[in-house]
């Protein structure tokens, strides 16, 4: 086992200190943690499931357009920046744990550290109707 | 494979006679396996190094963890820079956007410093770390970044089964009273991990880290904490705080040793040890 890079284990203690949900993913695209705020979103605790595959996360919350139609994982930020190693940005809509849909807008930047090595990619995700 | 420790205080360099028995030079120690020897950073610790001595080759290699200034304070001064038969190896981390050269450039030339770097005497040769273990004759070495501001790396060095790690200054958690569970969330885990000895900053008691979360140094619970989950088989706490005497230091040390138990052997650094893993 190998300890992640030093960059991601600095995104995670970022993000545990954050009030809006954030994913950190590594470079095959699993999901290697996320914070508490997210974890609302997900459904699912952290402590619980431990990392996900890109397909479990990906589908977890039913990310769909506008019109009700589901999005395929590609087309997340997150994925877009796994696979492009450049930031993202989308809005669309997802269900909550109630079935109710909502609107949220996803940032995700990639992890380059030091060692010039793509490392992962980190998403915030903002619920257009949170108030912090 | 033999540890010399030439300096054990970290910040600034202290000559008070409160501060003596554990030392006043800043962080350095010195690692030799028969005639080869390897220095890792160059605070005033490495004004100690007899160069006489154990090897006398031309070739002098220093690997430095990174810039701070009590990490390179000795570099100018040291006896072989001078000396236009020395080939001296800087090796260090490299920097998002500033080569090491340009960066060590900063500290040796003036106004800093009196002479350029390019008229430095003996041969200078400067390389950044590459991203895979490498090796220097006998020594194997493996650098990893590690929780500090500014690149930095922590090292661990390898000769045959016997492994020294060294993170002289690291802040492996932020503001947190212990580590990650998980042994890959922690910063430095490879490094220390199963290591002979373990090198390890422990500069603050809990009261003091409260107000200095992000300096980039631990405490004492915490160096303990990463040599326990990493299976390090010897610690020694590292990077003394210049503020701190000997007296207070000890008294510390001693607190931290009643109030917890461990099965590995864990001792404060002390300026001209030695130690043979």
């Amino acid at each position: 086992m190998s300890a992640h890079e030093i960059e991601i284990i600095l995104s995670r203690q970022l993000a545990d200190c954050l009030t809006v949900p954030v994913f950190i993913v590594d470079p095959e695209g699993t999901l290697v943690f996320y914070n508490e705020p997210a974890e609302k979103i997900l459904g699912k605790r952290f402590q619980d499931t431990g990392e996900m595959r890109v397909g479990d996360w990906g589908n977890a919350f039913q990310p769909h357009d506008k019109k009700g139609n589901a999005i395929p994982p590609e087309e997340l930020p997150l994925v877009s920046t796994i696979q492009t190693h450049v930031p993202a940005h989308k809005t669309f809509w997802i269900k909550s744990l109630e079935g109710k849909s909502f609107k949220i807008s996803v940032t995700s930047i990639p992890i380059i550290g030091r060692s010039k090595e793509f490392a992962g990619a980190l998403a915030i995700f903002w619920d257009n109707d949170l108030k912090l | 494979m033999r540890i010399k420790l030439h300096g054990t205080r970290g910040a600034y360099p202290t000559s008070s006679k409160e501060t003596r028995k554990l030392g006043g030079n800043t962080s350095c120690i010195e690692i030799i396996e028969d005639n080869e020897r390897l220095i890792l950073d160059a605070g005033t610790g490495i004004l100690e190094i007899d160069f006489d001595s154990y090897s006398t080759a031309n070739r002098i290699d220093i690997l430095l963890t990174h810039l701070h200034m009590d990490h390179i304070q000795g570099l100018g001064f040291f006896k072989p820079i001078f000396d236009p038969n020395k080939e001296i190896h800087i090796w260090g981390p490299g920097g998002s956007s500033y080569p090491l050269k340009d960066r060590l450039n900063k500290f040796l030339s003036p106004p800093l410093f009196p002479v350029m770097l390019r008229d430095i005497p003996s041969k200078l040769v400067i390389h950044e770390l590459p991203n895979e273990p490498f090796k220097l004759g006998k020594f194997l070495i493996t650098s990893k970044f590690v929780c500090h501001p500014g690149p930095t790396v922590g090292y661990r060095i390898q000769v045959g089964s016997k492994s020294v790690a060294y993170i002289p200054d690291h802040e492996p958690v932020l503001n947190k009273a212990h580590l990650f569970k998980e042994d890959k969330w922690i910063s430095g885990f490879d490094l220390s991990h199963n290591a002979d000895l373990l090198i390890h900053d422990s500069q603050f008691n809990r009261e003091e880290y409260e107000k200095k979360v992000g300096w980039g140094h631990c405490t004492m619970e915490i160096a303990a904490e990463l040599s326990k989950r990493a299976k390090a088989k010897r610690l020694v706490m590292f990077h003394h705080d210049p503020a701190h005497t000997d007296k207070y230091r000890s008294e510390m040390f001693t607190n931290f040793m009643t109030a917890h138990t461990f099965d590995f052997p864990i001792e404060l650094a002390v300026q001209g040890h030695e130690i043979e893993i």
